[in-house]
């Protein structure tokens, strides 16, 4: 990026700029966080358009009762493909890489610590996304295990096809890549942080990164262990899992969901994170008690660990295990609603301006609480009986991931895109694309907890007529075609904002982090003088001299 | 009557309980959505009322408001507060997880309990009852549960044993009951029970594969006495009509047998459903469609039409053959 | 507090324009390679600790075929284990042996480190084979050798890697590229090397001596 420093309206003529493949190949050797960072992200927004597409077919098929539109087995590989991208190719890419892209910036470093080992990490996950999707011209074609492939279902007995080989192989490099990350953003953290940032002074989205890349560390080696177990089943014929010889699909489901609850939060921190960015700075306000938020993270990564099985009340386990974890999962609100309260207590007294980040983040304020409250509902072990496995648990874990993790990057993106670009997003049609997105995300989801406590499964291709199902589908698909072209309107936004979108300078929000001190976009070293911090918010200090924060922490 | 209980067999809401266990469910359910709506507006509440106040203020020449750092007894508080109602909500959890998980080996005074068997296949129910009130039985039926109705006095508590025979299967009819899983190699309990005769829809609620959308069931609760005769019935070997004779041994000759068995006769495969007492069940397919002659000969015909990637192929019979078998399969009552 | 934005591009200094040392820390901050060293033993630590969980879940769980009691037999076990003790000892004497400047003990003891992974690396390979040709144990007989495999199969795994970078660190050592009294490289393999070898006694314990 040699022309980044240079003001855009005196960008030297078409014949003077480097070739395409010199600006590629540029992109594909960079080692520069920030490119990694913005590469993680245009991965996940490939990846969102195409598991989406598969979300609007299912809707589609579900429109009405006994529909042939998607025939079964293409149906169950669509919500395998689905659930298994945008977790692991689009929720997971899209945190790293915006993390990628403002950790360093943020606490004052030039780059992550490892620099070439971020990049391994990145395209390790994109080459994982593409093996798994390289099952779609193998014989047998994609998977039909959903993303939690519970065994034995996964086993050559039932998966005969290399699909499943696809699946795992891709987890496994896209997890060793994810785990690379994991470790560098430790270590930056830890290591890299500017003169002056103790760990109790680091930006609260620093402090959050850091509780998510421990829990990655923990929990995704597991991962990677139980699918090179499969593997092994598949491959070398060994019996983990094939309980036709005495292996075990309940100890599968007690390796994924070890992996899979933490998950969850993995997907969702780094969101509060970003709220918790982007909240005092619209609010004009300094994040309401930061300690305790700071701690909040710290139980929330912790109990995280101990609550995996409540996706597993009704296999069975035992009265006392039941109870245990559904206390534990109860005792994950206490946290959780530390975290809520604190940040309606930034807005409250507050001078609101709401510009496109803010509105994405009460977006997130008003629905994430909902999907906190229904999580309550569902950490009730009885009634997890009744509705765990219908859509009453996928209206709640899409409110949690799109009411909090998808409003959350989206607010992350508005802010941070200026830092990157230079130049500001369209706010006209950030508009749109919030508006579209919470009306239909809403009619979306709602519908579904209505169709799950009328004892609609999930993972069903087709329902029959009469049990009172219809209306809530024909909502829930009338909203997934409201929501998608939000979606398009992001991405087509991104894009055309590159040339189109108003000059942003170096500080468009009037913000107060370390990454807002440097040029928009900054220079690959980012900061020419590496900076001395005296509190949380060293720009505050700047601009307000006659009353520093570092008096009051 | 009939049209009765096909409109209650619609019903699967778990609101609407028919059971002790549901019933458990249903007032926990209804306790927390309340108090998780209450604190639901309390939030949205006091954010609404922060954005109106908070706009209000939002000129450009504003100044910047107050910067309020923290308060510790405000943390303190909204940490005590929703920690004290967990705190509630796990005895009131506890105590419902006792009460649906009964121990089966000790059925309440005076009941009168029925054990059944269930083996969860891709993609139907197998049901082997054991025994009614001490009674042995031992005889296999499939797709639809036949469960007696208990009385003031009388519990008729059904439990169930739950095995796979294949994959990860979940036995659930919202109107009774929770779900429990059927996992290959292990065996689970789950105690159902109602006072209501009627029909209970049912479904497997895990993911078992290409068809488990059709993997259907429907629990029938009847008075005592209409399920005395009902289990009289299902125990009996299968009718000798004369009227299927001829279509008896066309099917015996055919390749139905090698995983169908019909009771009396040389069909003893197990791969699939049981069909001794067939006409006795209200569908086919485990739900998939109704049993009338005409669905029972598409059926036989080709069942990957209604149940695409069903593990019963297509055996391309003759129209003869199909006639016959089907003649035969309609004396099975 | 210094004024934080970048000085314009004409005016960089030379030192900013050419890729900064952007690991040179601050005071008192744990060294990044030595902090993400101890990141990667902690992700590996729990990939093992998955894989000897399966281990004791299954533990007498199998029908058919060879138990861990017919099967494994303690004395070449102990010679295995001896061999990567040792190992352990040799490598911390050889990081000693450098830090006092005795560049020649210091290899000399390395290379005994090698040697002696090796030795445990063939004492495997000889005793997979008596599992295979005397007792027919292969991964795919029976539960035992599923989850014996996998977990001793992964461990020996990670002895080789292990071995691989002892070499490497010897070339390099050998070519007289090793800087200091305490270079990194010799710190980071070493760590690698204590950490196999614990590994490598919760093993033992685990297969050898309770799971008997």
């Amino acid at each position: 990026m040699a022309t980044a420093e240079i003001e855009p309206a005196a960008l030297p003529a078409a014949e003077s700029r480097p070739p395409w493949t010199a600006v590629l190949h540029e992109w594909v050797v960079t080692v520069d966080h920030k490119k990694i960072g913005i590469l993680y992200v245009l991965m996940a927004v490939g990846f969102i358009l195409v598991a989406g597409a598969a979300a609007v077919m299912m809707r589609l098929q579900l429109w009405a009762p006994n529909l042939a539109l998607v025939p079964p087995t293409t149906f169950n590989q669509f919500f395998t493909l689905h659930g298994t991208t945008m977790v692991f190719f689009v929720g997971m890419p899209l945190l790293i890489g915006i993390a990628n892209f403002a950790v360093p910036l943020m606490i004052g470093a030039r780059d992550m610590a490892f620099p070439r080992l971020n990049a391994f990490g990145f395209w390790a996950t994109l080459f994982g996304g593409l093996l798994v999707y390289f099952s779609l011209v193998v014989p047998g074609g994609p998977p039909t295990i959903g993303w939690f492939a519970y065994a034995p279902l996964t086993e050559n007995s039932f998966a005969r096809g290399p699909g499943v080989d696809c699946w795992a192989l891709g987890l496994i490099v896209s997890g060793l890549g994810t785990t690379t990350a994991a470790i560098n953003f430790i270590v930056t953290i830890l290591s890299l942080r500017c003169p002056g940032m103790t760990l109790r002074k680091v930006p609260f989205f620093v402090w959050v990164m850091f509780w998510t890349s421990v829990q990655i560390l923990v929990v995704m080696p597991p991962l990677t262990a139980a699918l090179t177990m499969l593997e092994f089943d598949r491959q070398l014929g060994a019996h983990f899992f094939d309980t036709q010889a005495g292996g075990s699909a309940y100890l599968w489901q007690h390796l994924f969901w070890f992996f899979g609850h933490p998950e969850v939060y993995i997907l969702v921190l780094p969101a509060f994170g970003m709220i918790s960015e982007v909240v005092p700075v619209f609010s004009r306000k300094v994040l309401f008690g930061y300690e305790f938020m700071a701690a909040a993270t710290a139980a929330i990564a912790f109990i995280s660990l101990g609550v995996w099985a409540h996706h597993m009340f009704a296999v069975g386990m035992s009265r006392a295990l039941d109870l245990f974890f559904a206390a534990a999962s109860m005792l994950v609100s206490i946290p959780t609603g530390i975290k809520l309260f604190n940040w309606l207590a930034t807005v409250y007294g507050g001078k609101l301006v709401l510009k496109s980040p803010m509105l994405f983040a009460l977006g997130f304020l008003s629905m994430f609480v909902i999907g906190g409250l229904t999580g309550i509902i569902l950490a009730c072990a009885p009634v997890d009986l009744q509705v765990t496995d219908t859509y009453f648990v996928v209206g709640h874990f899409h409110w949690v991931l799109i009411g909090g993790t998808v409003f959350g990057i989206f607010s992350a993106i508005h802010y941070w895109y200026p830092k990157a670009t230079g130049r500001m997003l369209s706010e006209r049609l950030a508009k749109w694309q919030f508006w579209l997105l919470f009306l239909g995300f809403i009619l979306t989801f709602a519908p579904m907890h209505v169709a799950g406590i009328l004892g609609m499964p999930r993972r069903i291709y087709t329902y029959g007529p009469g049990r009172g199902w219809e209306l809530w589908n024909q909502l829930a698909t009338l909203g997934a075609l409201l929501q998608a072209p939000s979606y398009l309107i992001f991405a087509y936004n991104i894009v055309t904002s590159l040339w189109k979108g108003k000059v942003a300078g170096d500080d468009p929000w009037d913000a107060w982090t370390l990454e807002w001190a440097t040029t928009s976009p900054p220079p690959a070293y980012n900061f020419a003088v590496v900076p001395t911090v005296k509190s949380r918010r060293p720009l505050w200090d700047l601009k307000h001299p006659d009353d520093p924060d570092w008096k009051y922490e | 009557m009939a049209g009765v209980l096909l409109a209650d067999a619609q019903n699967l809401s778990v609101l609407d309980p028919a059971g002790p266990p549901a019933e458990s469910i249903r007032g926990l359910f209804v306790l927390v959505s309340a108090i998780t709506f209450g604190i639901f507006l309390l939030v949205e509440g006091v954010l609404i009322y922060s954005l109106v106040t908070g706009r209000r203020r939002a000129g450009p020449t504003d100044p910047e408001p107050p910067q309020v750092y923290g308060s510790k007894p405000i943390e303190i508080a909204w940490t005590a507060g929703p920690a004290l109602v967990v705190f509630v909500l796990i005895l009131l959890v506890g105590r419902v997880i006792w009460e649906i998980q009964p121990n089966p080996d000790r059925p309440p005074p005076g009941a009168e309990p029925l054990r059944v068997t269930v083996v969860g296949h891709q993609w139907w129910w197998e049901y082997r009852y054991e025994s009614y009130n001490g009674r042995e039985l031992g005889f296999v039926t499939a797709n639809e549960l036949h469960i007696p109705t208990g009385e003031v006095g009388t519990p008729r508590p059904v439990y169930l044993t739950l095995q796979s025979a294949d994959v990860c299967h979940s036995f659930w009819v919202p109107r009774l009951g929770g779900k429990t899983d059927l996992l290959p190699g292990r065996t689970n309990q789950m105690w159902i029970q109602t006072d209501e005769p009627g029909v209970y829809l049912g479904q497997c609620a895990e993911y078992c594969g290409t068809q488990h959308a059709h993997m259907l069931l429907r629990v029938v609760a009847e008075p005592p006495a209409a399920f005395e005769k009902w289990l009289a019935a299902e125990a009996a070997p299968a009718a000798d009509d004369p009227a299927g004779r001829a279509g008896k041994a066309e099917f015996l000759s055919l390749s139905c047998v090698n995983c169908h068995t019909i009771r009396g006769t040389t069909a003893r495969g197990t791969f699939g459903p049981d069909l001794t007492h067939l006409m006795a069940r209200q569908t086919l397919a485990a739900g998939t469609t109704p049993n009338s002659p005409a669905d029972l000969r598409r059926w036989v015909n080709n069942p990957q039409q209604a149940k695409p990637g069903c593990l019963m192929p297509a055996f391309a019979l003759t129209d003869r053959n199909l006639t016959l078998a089907v003649d035969y399969l309609e004396t099975l009552r | 507090m210094t004024d934080l934005s970048p000085p314009p591009p004409e005016v960089l200094p030379e030192s900013a324009a050419a890729p900064p040392d952007h690991t040179a820390g601050v005071e008192g901050r744990p060294e990044p390679h030595k902090a993400g060293m101890v990141c990667f033993l902690v992700s590996e630590a729990a990939f093992f600790s998955t894989l000897i969980m399966a281990y004791v879940i299954f533990l007498r769980h199998g029908s058919a075929g060879p138990t861990p009691d017919e099967a494994l037999s303690l004395p070449l076990v102990l010679g295995n284990t001896a061999c990567l003790l040792a190992s352990s000892a040799t490598v911390h004497l050889a990081e000693r042996s450098l830090r006092k400047g005795n560049v020649g003990a210091f290899r000399l003891l390395w290379a005994a480190t090698i040697l002696l992974g090796v030795l445990f690396l063939v004492g495997t390979a000889v005793e997979w084979r008596g599992l295979i040709r005397d007792h027919g144990l292969t991964i795919g007989v029976n539960l035992f050798g599923t989850t014996y495999y996998t977990l001793v199969g992964f461990h020996a795994f990670h002895v080789t890697l292990g071995v691989l970078a002892l070499a490497a660190v010897l070339g390099v050592s050998a070519r007289g590229l090793l800087p200091g009294t305490a270079p990194l490289p010799v710190t980071l393999v070493g760590w690698y090397w204590h950490f196999v070898d614990v590994v490598w006694v919760v093993v033992f314990l685990v297969v050898y001596v309770l799971g008997r």
